[in-house]
């Protein structure tokens, strides 16, 4: 559920950003994913709507083997004749490149050519879509519900929250990279994929006691305020299920470090939320029984209900 | 009373995990949207709590003050590796919703705080029970939510259809744990003011 959310979500980035596709000589044709079974082809002209809805016009294959043929199950011509919709019966693997060949495209009862390209989301927009989808659409906090020890333990005063925020978002990032490194170098080779709880809660754990020194050392002041909640951070459950879900998923290093991101600026951000709003709390009239955590979590209940709305941006 | 059944009774309502101490809040959440999820991870934490006390409480003498908080997350992660091998092959369909949960029992504040407060100063039997009623108190949480978000967001309950319609769609989505967790601990506070008179101070949240 969580990949296809994550999977949906940069595919609409990418129809933003798509970089432009390698087109045939004499007219602009370029493609993009679209849903997880079709591909939107822009034509840069209005095209015959005969020639548009014939499927023998139109070849597509997964690039590594050429040999099986997509088979296309309807085509949408939009209104204006430029951009077409093909729906296969199988769902695309968005990660993968495909080929499309346009055969004799006929415009105004004329044929103008023949054309072949590929469609492929590039890096930055995978990881663009990795990074917003764990910071807005599924935050940590109000989505997963990871975190919420330290979420309502420091959300006390804007001033720790913004301080607990950005340590934390720092120590996220490199130690996501970190247990990619061990995992994909270390225990992925020795087959001792089963120690990975083990070896990630360790490295979290040195790697944050480094933190705890350097920090000492550096910003005595900062120290002072976060010292408590830094050693926290191993029992933060995020910092702990990142490494975990990029195991799961196979990430690559720069993947690693943006669910890292997302993780951390998501989690940030519902604190910094949270804290506003508890600074608030604290001058107004609480029943006594709900004084305290209670009316907290009623409040969290709320943002959470709130975040839902960026499910929209997928 | 018997100091054993106080154990147990003061991990299940007087020092509930969750509602009173307000440790280990993520699982209580996230893994409770029906009573199945809740009793399998709240089975897996009786696990893993029983399991860690015991060995924190027999090896109590040969660990280091000074390195006990590495060698218990070893001892929890230890446990939870094998209790996450045990699972998937027990219940496969269920284990498949709470896997990540599993893991991240690991970074459960409740345990390791049960450990550093009880299991490490007590011998093993006080410790075997200590740890048997913590975990019960944190499955009797897990449950009592996972059946109130159940029964009101799906109309059933442990998967049988009870009420035959939805009534409050939003307590199955995110926001319906935080409200659910939020009216049981502020009716738990109502509860105890009404016996003793005062309101009680609000839990640790850590």
């Amino acid at each position: 559920m969580k990949t296809l959310r994550l999977v949906s979500l940069a595919v609409a980035v990418a129809m933003l950003l798509l970089a432009s596709m390698p087109a045939a000589a004499d007219f602009a044709l370029q493609g993009s994913f679209e849903k997880d079974k079709s591909i939107k082809l822009f034509f840069g002209m209005p095209v015959d709507e005969s020639w548009a809805n014939n499927k023998a016009n139109y070849t597509v294959y997964d690039k590594p083997d050429p040999d099986i043929i997509m088979p296309v199950e309807s085509i949408a011509l939009d209104p204006k004749r430029t951009t077409a919709t093909l729906t296969f019966k199988e769902p695309l693997n968005q990660k993968s490149e495909y080929v499309v060949q346009v055969k004799d495209l006929t415009s105004e009862g004329k044929v103008v050519g023949s054309g072949t390209f590929s469609v492929k989301k590039s890096q930055a927009t995978v990881l663009l879509g990795i990074i917003i989808a764990a910071m807005l659409i599924n935050n940590f906090v109000f989505t997963k519900y990871l975190g919420l020890c330290i979420f309502f333990g420091v959300s006390q005063k804007k001033e720790t929250a913004v301080g607990m925020g950005i340590t934390f978002t720092l120590v996220m990032i490199l130690s996501a990279v970190m247990c990619w490194a061990l995992y994909s170098f270390v225990l992925q080779p020795l087959n001792l994929g089963f120690l990975k709880i083990i070896v990630f809660i360790g490295t979290v754990s040195i790697f944050v006691q480094a933190v705890d020194t350097i920090l000492r050392k550096i910003n005595p002041f900062l120290f002072k305020r976060l010292g408590v909640y830094l050693v926290l951070i191993v029992t933060n459950c995020i910092i702990l299920a990142v490494p975990l879900l990029n195991a799961d998923s196979n990430a690559g290093p720069f993947e690693s470090a943006g669910l890292g991101i997302g993780a951390g600026v998501g989690f940030a951000i519902a604190l910094f939320l949270m804290a506003c709003v508890r600074e608030k709390l604290e001058v107004s009239r609480v029943p006594a029984t709900f004084a305290g955590l209670p009316i907290a979590f009623i409040v969290a209940g709320l943002f959470a209900l709130a975040f839902l709305g960026f499910s929209g941006l997928m | 009373m018997n100091r054993n059944v106080q154990l147990l009774w003061n991990g299940l309502i007087p020092e509930n995990p969750i509602f009173r101490l307000a440790l280990s809040l993520c699982p209580s959440v996230a893994v409770t949207t029906s009573v199945k999820n809740g009793l399998m991870l709240g089975l897996a934490v009786v696990f893993v709590q029983v399991f860690s006390s015991c060995t924190v409480a027999i090896f109590r003498s040969y660990i280091n003050p000074r390195i006990r908080i590495p060698a218990y997350v070893l001892i929890i992660a230890l446990w939870v590796s094998v209790i996450d091998m045990i699972l998937p092959v027990v219940s496969p369909a269920i284990y498949k919703e709470v896997a990540l949960f599993v893991k991240l029992i690991v970074a459960f504040a409740i345990i390791i705080s049960r450990l550093e407060l009880f299991a490490s100063k007590e011998p093993f039997v006080p410790s075997f029970f200590d740890g048997l009623g913590m975990g019960i108190g944190f499955l009797f949480g897990l449950c009592l939510i996972g059946a109130i978000r159940e029964l009101s967001g799906a109309g059933t309950l442990y998967g049988f259809d009870i009420l035959g319609f939805r009534p409050l769609m939003v307590m199955i989505l995110p926001a319906g744990g935080f409200f659910v967790i939020g009216f049981i601990m502020a009716g738990m506070n109502y509860i105890e003011y009404k016996l003793t008179g005062k309101v009680p101070s609000a839990g640790g949240a850590h």
